[in-house]
Order: structure tokens, then C-alpha cells, then sequence
């Protein structure tokens, strides 16, 4: 295999991780509150169009990610109020979310399907550290959202493991009751939580539509923030686990996008399908009976807390 | 003796029109072990809640040191040095131990430093002489320790006051002892220890002082010095006699129709439960079980019924051996079941009226015919059901949830008697009922009893047992202390048993004579 090719298949991987571990990274912090959010795809839909409206309108990309954050908490906002206020199945309103928001994405993005905004994030070069062969160019040669990952990773995993919030966080979603019972607001750290990674989701699809294609178009995350919120479980909820899940995903979804070009006999659609499969595999293994599930999934995840039913 | 730290004067709450505690007044000193005692019901929780904040007591004062205080949130416990260890363990499994305690006492500091942290819980649990190793995860720990990592929580966070509630329910023996000797240890160092408890043998080994509720009121209070388990006794279930009888008319003839020999079995801990059992019963016989509840009960009746497995002995009805047949098979054999939480083992509570009439026959031919349901059977015995057993209910299609408890009850025995069973397992049947449903589903097992139906009678009322019942066994902690005719016993030798006595006394009734 030469170089470009191994370079180019990296930083696919690189730039198809990120998309989706915006919303992972999210929906990690929100599980860990006890609050599954099926939604991530619609969210998804919602910050890609909504960035992708404000570029073309308005040519000014901050502008556009400041409305991908509004849009990500008012949906959060709603999601936690229907399932954190009022109780209802996480898993109805997750889906009632996805339909919600990618029904509306559509519907707003009419104006803008197929119109090119001639605004993105465009690469910027790290000076020297793009040098670095191989790596240089797949890691450094990125898009400002990518390197902002970089710092996400680690920051939130330090939060989680190593701050009193983060093991505040880490009980939530474990015992309710016993939080409340030590004097904390357990329903307005879980709005908080939902919003947050509500938020993230919609920054993940702002990511599709203005840094990794460049275009909008209907349903154009195409299963995105599905693998999210598979990475979510595959990776035990640990971001760190996410970014090696991400970036196994987007390996295999490059190669599938390259290797069509050595075998033209062979449908492209078998190897679109290629990502989607290794999720399937990946859930089965990390979420069967395989290992002690006790150390991953939290307790009290997608079990709404009452005060009154102690 | 230590000084009074608390005192509870003339305290009154009532829940409409439920008076849980009345005139209730309790004094608590530094350095004892003071035992609430009182069966289920008698107001032990209720003043426990009154005085940590969660109820707020229709009247009455707490004097704390003295000084008058107002308990209006478990905040303002906390602030007082009152700290309560519930049954179910305010713990986050996945933490560890510093980190659970830091959760609860310590608010501040952005970073975690968990070597600090272990360090200070580590010196405070030994100044108490508490051994808990807090870089420990709290689930792999035992119940019995995380019970102890509840109290270090509570004493680091300067609780003078420690109430436990029924602390020793979840424990085995040995690791019970542990803990009363932890408790010792505390009320040594100065505190003052208030544990409820129903065990009344349990409190004459432990406290130093022992306060009695009976129906919300307080019965009697005692240094331990002056306890008997005869003063216990009479105190907590009271002085009434009850040897008024309802059984009027009595079919019973001396055939065997169910027996038990020598049945151990474990519980959901999978610890020994129920320890060598054996009784029989007659046909058309009631064969109370008293007991204080947890004691075994659950267990046996889901043996009998078929869904414990033994891990000893024999169970025989009618001549058939049924020790290893499934809980199918024992239906069919004539054994019926009232279990006692009746929403979740009795009825489906989503299901509606007639669905959950065929629950245990759906698929006999009355019911279903080519695998499909007769919908018009069904609702014709519904409608027979309704009118026979007084059932009210808002319409045949509504889910049973939404029935009153007494009767959806109705519902489920009238289920249970339908099927003309030979052994009706009835678990504290009347439990949560009101008077009305109560009688009548009482009524329901006299007359089965008069046709010839023997029923096994669980409860833990003993003016309920001493009315209706032939002959008495009375289990205690998993054993069962003996068999009374009821004739010939009163309900102060039950209470004794109950209290963990044995007796083999010459009136042992092995078998209705």
C-alpha cells in the first residue's frame, strides 16, 4: 500500500471518528446521568441543517455554531423535560426526539438542499508538527472541530475519574436516591447532563454538514448518530474506549471507500454497508453476556427518579 | 448511664384518619443502646421519621441537649447530629468507600485527591475503632459491611444520635452480632444508639433500655434489668385474650392431605432459610402459621407452591410425592396459592378482570379451544365471579391495577377457589385490607374449609390466627418452634415461641387429635 493511500484512509478515519464521537462523547455524559437519549440521529439532523442554514445565510461560521448550540439545548432542553419532569420511557421519548427532529431537519433544510454555502472548516496545517510522516498529515493537517476533540478526550476523562462534579456524575446515574438524600439536586444535574449532551450531538452534525462533506442534504448523517450511540455502549461508557471504537469505524469505512476502486466488480454497496455490520458485531460482543456487565452500564439508566417511590 | 440528649414529649401525628403515633413520648441518653420495640404497624417508623425530618408530628416538642428544637427536613436532623441507617443502604455500588462517605460530607474542592481522602476516613474509622478499608468498591463489599460504611458515613459527618432501622433484617446471625458489638463500641465512646427492631430476643441481648409501641401508642418502657421476655411479650402483643372462636362448624376428617417432612430450603441470598420443617394437615383443617413476618414465611409458601426448590426433605399431597414437581403439576394436584404480594406473583395487574381469571388454566379446555381464547367463557365466569364474591370493579376491560386491594384480593381468591382445590396457601391474606374485605375474604376460607378444602394460614395477627385456625405452628427464624392446638393454647405461649422459645412441651399436638 503506498503512503498517500495509507494517509489518505487514516485521516477518512480521523475526520469520520470525530463525527461521530461528538455525540458519543455527549450521550456518555448524559448515560452517566441515567438519561439514554435514543435521539442522537435526529439531533444530529437538527445542528447539521440548522449550521448549514446560517453559513449559507449569513457567511459567518461562528454565527452558525452559535446556532447549532441553541438548537442542541432547546432539543435537550425538551428531552429532558419530557423525560426527567414529566417521567416518560426514555426509549418512546428518544424515539418521538428522532422522528421530531429529523422530520423538522428536512422540512427547514428545504431551502438549502443541493445549495453549496462556499463556506467550511477548512484544514489547518499544525507548522512542524504536520511534518511528522504519516502521522503529521493525518492527525495535524485537520479542521478546527477536530482539534478541539483532542481536548474534549481527555478533559472529559479527567472530569469524570478525577474532579468531586465527575463523581457526582458518576453517581447519578448509579443511585438517585442516595444523592438526593446527601442534599443534592438530582433533577437539575440531570437537566444539565441532558442538555450538555444534547448539545455536543448537534455540534457532532454541524461537524457533517460544514467540516466532513460540505453539503445538506435529506437524512444526510445517514445512521451517524446511531453509531454514536453505539459507540456509547461499545465503549463502556469511557470516552477513551470511544475514540479507539471511532476511529475503528471510520478505518473500516475509508477502506470500504477505497478498496471499491480495486475491486469494481463487487457492488459499492457492500462495503457502505461495512461500518454498519462492524456495529452489529460490536454491540453483540459488548453488550451479550460476555463480561461482567456491573462495571459498565449505569444502574439507574433510563429509570426516571421519583422522590416519592424510595 | 450518660446524660439525656434527646427527649420526644407527647408526640402525635396522624395520617388521616389513621393515628400512627399517639402521645408517643421517648427519652434518649448519651452511651445506650436504646431498642424501639413493636410488631409491624405499631408506629416504630413513624416517630423514627418524625424525628429526623421527614414527618412533621401533628403535635408534641423534641428537646435536643435541653433546648427545644423544630425537626423540618432531614437537614435539620443532620445539623442536630441525628443520622439514620435505613433498611435499604443509601450507597453507590460502583464508588468506593472514601468516595461515598466524601459524597455525603464533603461539599467542596473542585479536584479529587483519593489518597487524602482514604487517609482522613481511614484515621476517623479508627477513632471509632470501625474497621472499613475505604479504597474498597462498595459492591463487592457484604451487606454486613456496607452497613458498617453507613455508620462511619453518618459519625464522620458528627452524628451524636444513630438510629438504625431494623439493622439486623438483612444480616445472618454471626454478622448481627458483629454489628451490635459495633453498635456497643458507639454508645461506649458517647453516643446515644436507637435501634427498631421486631426481635425481641435480639433487644433483651442488646439494649440497655427498651421502649415497647403497641398501635401507635407507647406500651411500656423498661432498663434492660427489668425486662423479662414475658413482660416483653405481653407488652408487645398485648394483654386481650382471644380465645373467642369463628370456626362454627368444623368438617375435619383425619385423612392426611398435605405433608411436610423435614424441609430445609434457602432464601434469594442463598442462605438457609426454612430449617427442617415438618407438619401435616388434615382435610378440611386451617393450620395457622404465626411468626413474626420474615421469618421463613415467604419461603414456605413458595415451597409449598412450587417455586422454591428444597434443598432437603419431602412434600407429599395426597399420597403423591411432590417434592420435585413443578408448579404446574401442584396446581393440577389441588394446591391453590394466595401469595402475599399480590400484585406481583397473584395477579398481572396490567392485565383486565378476565384475563386474569384463566391466568393459572388458560390453556384448559374451558378456556381455550384450538389455541384460541373463548372470550365468551371467560366473561361469563367473570360476570359469575362479580356477583358471587361482591367484587367492584369499573368494567371487565379496565386493567386489575386500578381495582381497590380488597378487591382485586377478592378477585384472586375467587380464582384460587374456583378451581376446587384440597390446599389453599393463603400468605397473610388480609393484609392491607379494610374491615370489610377483610371479613369476607375470611368468610371465603371458613366456608372452603366447611366443604372439606384444607387451608394453610399465614399471618401475623394473632387475634386473626387464634379465630380462625384448628392448630398453631409458629416459626421463628426459619424453624418451627412447635404445633398448638389451638384449644389448648393461649396467645401468651404463641407470642413466646414466636419470641424464639422452643417448646416441646407434653401438649405438643404433632396432629389435630
Amino acid at each position: 500500500m503506498s503512503s498517500t493511500l495509507l494517509i489518505s484512509i487514516l485521516s477518512m478515519a480521523v475526520l469520520y471518528a470525530v463525527s461521530v464521537l461528538y455525540g458519543a462523547v455527549g450521550e456518555i455524559f448524559a448515560e452517566k446521568a441515567g438519561v439514554m437519549n435514543l435521539g442522537l440521529e435526529g439531533i444530529m439532523l437538527m445542528g447539521a441543517v440548522s449550521g448549514y442554514l446560517v453559513a449559507v445565510n449569513q457567511k459567518n461560521l461562528g454565527l452558525a455554531m452559535l446556532t447549532v448550540v441553541l438548537v442542541g439545548a432547546v432539543l435537550g432542553l425538551i428531552f429532558a423535560f419530557l423525560t426527567i419532569t414529566l417521567q416518560a420511557d426514555q426509549t418512546v421519548a428518544g424515539m418521538a426526539m428522532l422522528t421530531f427532529s429529523t422530520g423538522m431537519s428536512g422540512f427547514i433544510g428545504k431551502s438549502v438542499s443541493g445549495v453549496n454555502a462556499n463556506l467550511a472548516f477548512e484544514a489547518i496545517s499544525i507548522p512542524g508538527l504536520c511534518r511528522i510522516p504519516i502521522l503529521g498529515p493525518v492527525l495535524f493537517q485537520q479542521n478546527i472541530l477536530v482539534y478541539l476533540m483532542y481536548f474534549i478526550i481527555p478533559l472529559s476523562v479527567f472530569y469524570i475519574n478525577h474532579t468531586r462534579p465527575g463523581m457526582i456524575l458518576r453517581a447519578l446515574g448509579e443511585n438517585p436516591a442516595a444523592l438526593d438524600s446527601a442534599g443534592y439536586n438530582v433533577f437539575a444535574l440531570r437537566y444539565a447532563y441532558v442538555v450538555f449532551g444534547s448539545v455536543m450531538t448537534a455540534v457532532g452534525g454541524a461537524f457533517v454538514s460544514l467540516a466532513y462533506t460540505n453539503f445538506w442534504s435529506d437524512g444526510m448523517t445517514s445512521g451517524k448518530g446511531w453509531i454514536a450511540f453505539a459507540l456509547v455502549v461499545f465503549s463502556s461508557w469511557n470516552p477513551l474506549t470511544a475514540v479507539f471504537g471511532g476511529l475503528l469505524f471510520g478505518a473500516i469505512s475509508a477502506i470500504g471507500v477505497d478498496i471499491q476502486t480495486l475491486f469494481p466488480a463487487i457492488p459499492s454497496q457492500i462495503f457502505a454497508t461495512l461500518p454498519y455490520i462492524a456495529t452489529i458485531i460490536a454491540l453483540v460482543f459488548t453488550t451479550g453476556n460476555f463480561r461482567n456487565r456491573r462495571s459498565a452500564a449505569p444502574a439507574a439508566l433510563t429509570i426516571p427518579y421519583d422522590r416519592e417511590k424510595r | 448511664m450518660g446524660e439525656l440528649i434527646l427527649e420526644m414529649k407527647n408526640i402525635t401525628k396522624t395520617f388521616g384518619s389513621v393515628i400512627a403515633n399517639q402521645d408517643v413520648c421517648l427519652k434518649v441518653y448519651a452511651k445506650e443502646i436504646h431498642a424501639l420495640l413493636g410488631e409491624n404497624g405499631a408506629g416504630k417508623s413513624t416517630l423514627m421519621n418524625v424525628l429526623t425530618g421527614i414527618y412533621r408530628p401533628d403535635s408534641g416538642q423534641i428537646f435536643c441537649h435541653g433546648k427545644e428544637v423544630s425537626v423540618n427536613s432531614p437537614k435539620d436532623a443532620v445539623d442536630l447530629g441525628i443520622g439514620m441507617v435505613h433498611q435499604h443502604f443509601r450507597l453507590i455500588p460502583t464508588l468506593t468507600v472514601a468516595e461515598n462517605i466524601s459524597l455525603y460530607t464533603e461539599k467542596k474542592g473542585f479536584l479529587l485527591n483519593p489518597a487524602k481522602m482514604q487517609k482522613r476516613i481511614a484515621e476517623c474509622s479508627r477513632s471509632f475503632n470501625l474497621e472499613v478499608d475505604p479504597a474498597a468498591v462498595v459492591w463487592q463489599l457484604s451487606v454486613g459491611e456496607q452497613q458498617r460504611v453507613e455508620i462511619v458515613k453518618l459519625l464522620y459527618h458528627g452524628a451524636e444520635i444513630l438510629i438504625l432501622d431494623e439493622p439486623s433484617a438483612v444480616l445472618t446471625p454471626q454478622e448481627a452480632q458483629d454489628m451490635f458489638n459495633v453498635l456497643r463500641k458507639m454508645a461506649d465512646s458517647g453516643k446515644a444508639v436507637i435501634v427498631i427492631s421486631h426481635k425481641m430476643n435480639e433487644v433483651l441481648n442488646n439494649a440497655d433500655r427498651i421502649t415497647v409501641l403497641k398501635d401507635g401508642r407507647m406500651e411500656d418502657t423498661m432498663v434492660r434489668k427489668d425486662a423479662t421476655l414475658d413482660r416483653l411479650t405481653r407488652a408487645v402483643v398485648g394483654k386481650q385474650d382471644y380465645k373467642e372462636h369463628f370456626r362454627t362448624q368444623k368438617n375435619i376428617s383425619p385423612d392426611v392431605v398435605f405433608s411436610m417432612e423435614h424441609v430445609c430450603a434457602k432464601n434469594d441470598r442463598n442462605l438457609d432459610e426454612l430449617k427442617d420443617i415438618s407438619f401435616d394437615i388434615r382435610r378440611g383443617e386451617i393450620f395457622g402459621i404465626a411468626g413474626v413476618a420474615g421469618n421463613g414465611q415467604r419461603e414456605l409458601s413458595e415451597v409449598i407452591a412450587g417455586l422454591r426448590p428444597v434443598t432437603s426433605g419431602k412434600i407429599m399431597a395426597d399420597g403423591a410425592d411432590l417434592t420435585c414437581a413443578s408448579a404446574r403439576e401442584r396446581r393440577e394436584k389441588g394446591i391453590a396459592l394466595i401469595p402475599e404480594d399480590r400484585l406481583e406473583t397473584g395477579l398481572v395487574p396490567d392485565l383486565n378482570f378476565s384475563e386474569n381469571i384463566i391466568l393459572t388454566r388458560y390453556s384448559s379446555s374451558r378456556y381455550s379451544r384450538k389455541g384460541f381464547l373463548r372470550f365468551d367463557r371467560m366473561r361469563r365466569d367473570a360476570e359469575d365471579y362479580t356477583k358471587e364474591y361482591e367484587i367492584r370493579h369499573g368494567g371487565f376491560d379496565l386493567p386489575v391495577g386500578l381495582m381497590s386491594g380488597g378487591n382485586q384480593q377478592k378477585l384472586l381468591l375467587a380464582r384460587e377457589v374456583s378451581g376446587n382445590p384440597k390446599l389453599i396457601v393463603a400468605a397473610y391474606p388480609v393484609r392491607g385490607l379494610d374491615i370489610g374485605a377483610a371479613d369476607m375474604i375470611r368468610q371465603i376460607l371458613l366456608q372452603q374449609s366447611e366443604k372439606g378444602t384444607s387451608v394453610l394460614f399465614i399471618s401475623e395477627e394473632l387475634d386473626e390466627i387464634f379465630h380462625m385456625c384448628d392448630r398453631i405452628g409458629v416459626l421463628c427464624d426459619g424453624e418451627l418452634m412447635g404445633i398448638r392446638n389451638t384449644s389448648e393454647t393461649d396467645v401468651f405461649e404463641i407470642g413466646q415461641m414466636m419470641a424464639g422459645e422452643r417448646k416441646n412441651s407434653e401438649k405438643e399436638a404433632s396432629s389435630y387429635a
